[in-house]
């Protein structure tokens, strides 16, 4: 436990912080350049969907780390509850509008693509539902742990709800296996071998390490724009405390 | 008990209670999660004629006719069929042998008078020379019909 | 040209596959830009609170103990 504390020690994150920053940041430009090289020149169209199989390049990514991110957040927010380290809650401020943006591009760009192979932009089946729902947590968080001007009381509303809210990562991810669904089943994370083509699995993967490079490093910089944000409070209180 | 010992046991029961809880209310609503019925599950339900639900299933091969702008199929789970017609303008992705979710309602005759067609496709993503040269040399294993088997086995439950 | 302007087609999705990407696109780099905006303007505002405040700590403590962190980044 005593390490744990110690890596929750604001001034030790921010060293590691910007020890790894750099690495992240240029490993995430390095991977969008492959990965996009791949998903849009040299890989082939589906034998079905023809080119509109591209979309699922960013779809799929965008899906992946919008329920990572809400994992990260649900850890953090136990973590705030149960050992209150002082990192927790601010990690779990700082990744609520990450996952809330990575939902939208997964709720719009699925529309974009269902239009022209399911002839629909919506349709009220578990899988869309379900990540309707993970955005609508997602702006909740945001609202009641801002709703204070002291970011630590809504700080412990937010950590319960977004606990609460952790019951429907593993509803999105079986959905499409529980009930009938339009959406399709996974198509890599599942027991038998992925049933993608190794040409389309590999822009799918190096788009997916992209997003999560990029996931890392936005995570970082606002975990320390919070930690700013927090001592300018403190200094200011500090101030009006002593005049 | 320390207090963040307390508080551990406190958070994992809560999320243990909230996880059955959960559990208990889908697999209550479970009917109304179903997006589709299969032919089997009309088959099974006796549904009245004239209530509006979503048949899916695979376009059986060989079976769309088009009369007019009106075009005939049958919807198939490989073990029941159902005779589906439809006005009007078909998805790109409805073929032959390919997943297909229709709604619109039971007539008496025991055939669907489809409002909707929306096209179902499946998880497998191939490029078109790869699909070709596996049927040309006969080890295609047809996606949407895997799926649909292991749907129907889903509902069967 | 003809090339070019094939491949901007994308097959006749042209108008679900672009706007899939470009919203993506706006989406990732506008998450950037405002959280690297909101650290900058951050830093900033401490910046000038700990000038502010210096004079009066520096006569309590020697300036090396100072714990803050340094803020260039």
């Amino acid at each position: 436990m005593a390490n744990l504390h110690r890596f929750a020690n604001p001034n030790r994150f921010l060293r590691l912080s910007r020890a790894i920053l750099p690495w992240s940041a240029s490993l995430t430009v390095l991977l969008f350049i492959v990965g996009l090289y791949f998903a849009l020149f040299a890989s082939p169209a589906d034998y079905q969907q023809g080119e509109t199989v591209r979309i699922m390049y960013v779809h799929v990514p965008s899906a992946w780390i919008a329920m990572l991110c809400y994992s990260v957040m649900a850890a953090a927010s136990a973590t705030a509850l149960i050992w209150r380290h002082p990192l927790a809650d601010i990690t779990a401020r700082a990744a609520a509008p990450i996952g809330a943006g990575f939902t939208l591009i997964v709720l719009a760009t699925g529309s974009l693509w269902g239009k022209p192979m399911w002839g629909t932009w919506w349709v009220w089946d578990a899988r869309l539902t379900s990540v309707l729902i993970l955005f609508f947590l997602y702006l909740g968080h945001i609202a009641l742990s801002r709703a204070f001007d002291d970011p630590t009381r809504g700080a412990r509303a937010a950590a319960v709800l977004a606990l609460v809210g952790f019951v429907n990562v593993p509803i999105i991810k079986f959905s499409v296996d529980w009930w009938n669904t339009l959406h399709q089943p996974a198509s890599v994370s599942r027991l038998a071998a992925p049933a993608i083509d190794p040409a389309m699995l590999r822009p799918l993967l190096l788009m997916a390490l992209a997003f999560t490079a990029y996931f890392v490093t936005l995570l970082l910089l606002r975990i320390r724009a919070e930690l700013t944000s927090r001592k300018i409070r403190a200094l200011q209180l500090a101030q009006a405390s002593a005049e | 008990m320390k207090p963040k010992r307390r508080r551990l046991y406190f958070v994992l029961f809560g999320m243990a209670t909230l996880g059955v809880a959960a559990a208990l209310v889908l697999s209550a609503f479970q009917d109304n999660l179903v997006f589709f019925y299969s032919p089997s599950d009309l088959a099974e339900r006796q549904v009245e004629p004239g209530r509006r639900l979503r048949l899916g299933g695979l376009v059986e091969a060989g079976s769309v006719q088009r009369d007019g702008s009106t075009v005939h199929f049958t919807v198939t789970d490989l073990a029941q069929t159902v005779q589906v017609s439809f006005t009007g303008i078909l998805p790109d992705l409805f073929r032959e042998g390919q997943g297909v979710v229709t709604e619109g309602t039971v007539q008496r005759d025991g055939s669907f008078l489809a409002s909707d067609v929306l096209a179902k496709h499946d998880e497998t993503y191939l490029p078109k020379e790869v699909a070709d040269a596996l049927k040309a040399s006969g080890q295609w294993r047809d996606g949407a019909e895997n799926q649909a088997l292991e749907g129907s086995e889903g509902t069967a439950q | 040209m003809d090339r070019i302007y094939e491949y901007l087609q994308m097959g006749g999705h042209a108008a679900f596959i672009w706007p899939a990407l470009g919203l993506t696109a706006t989406v990732l780099i506008l998450m950037l830009v405002l959280s690297l905006h909101d650290l900058r303007t951050g830093e900033a505002v401490l910046r000038r609170l700990e000038a502010t405040r210096t004079p009066r700590r520096a006569r309590r403590s020697p300036p090396d103990s100072h714990p803050e962190p340094n803020y260039e980044a």
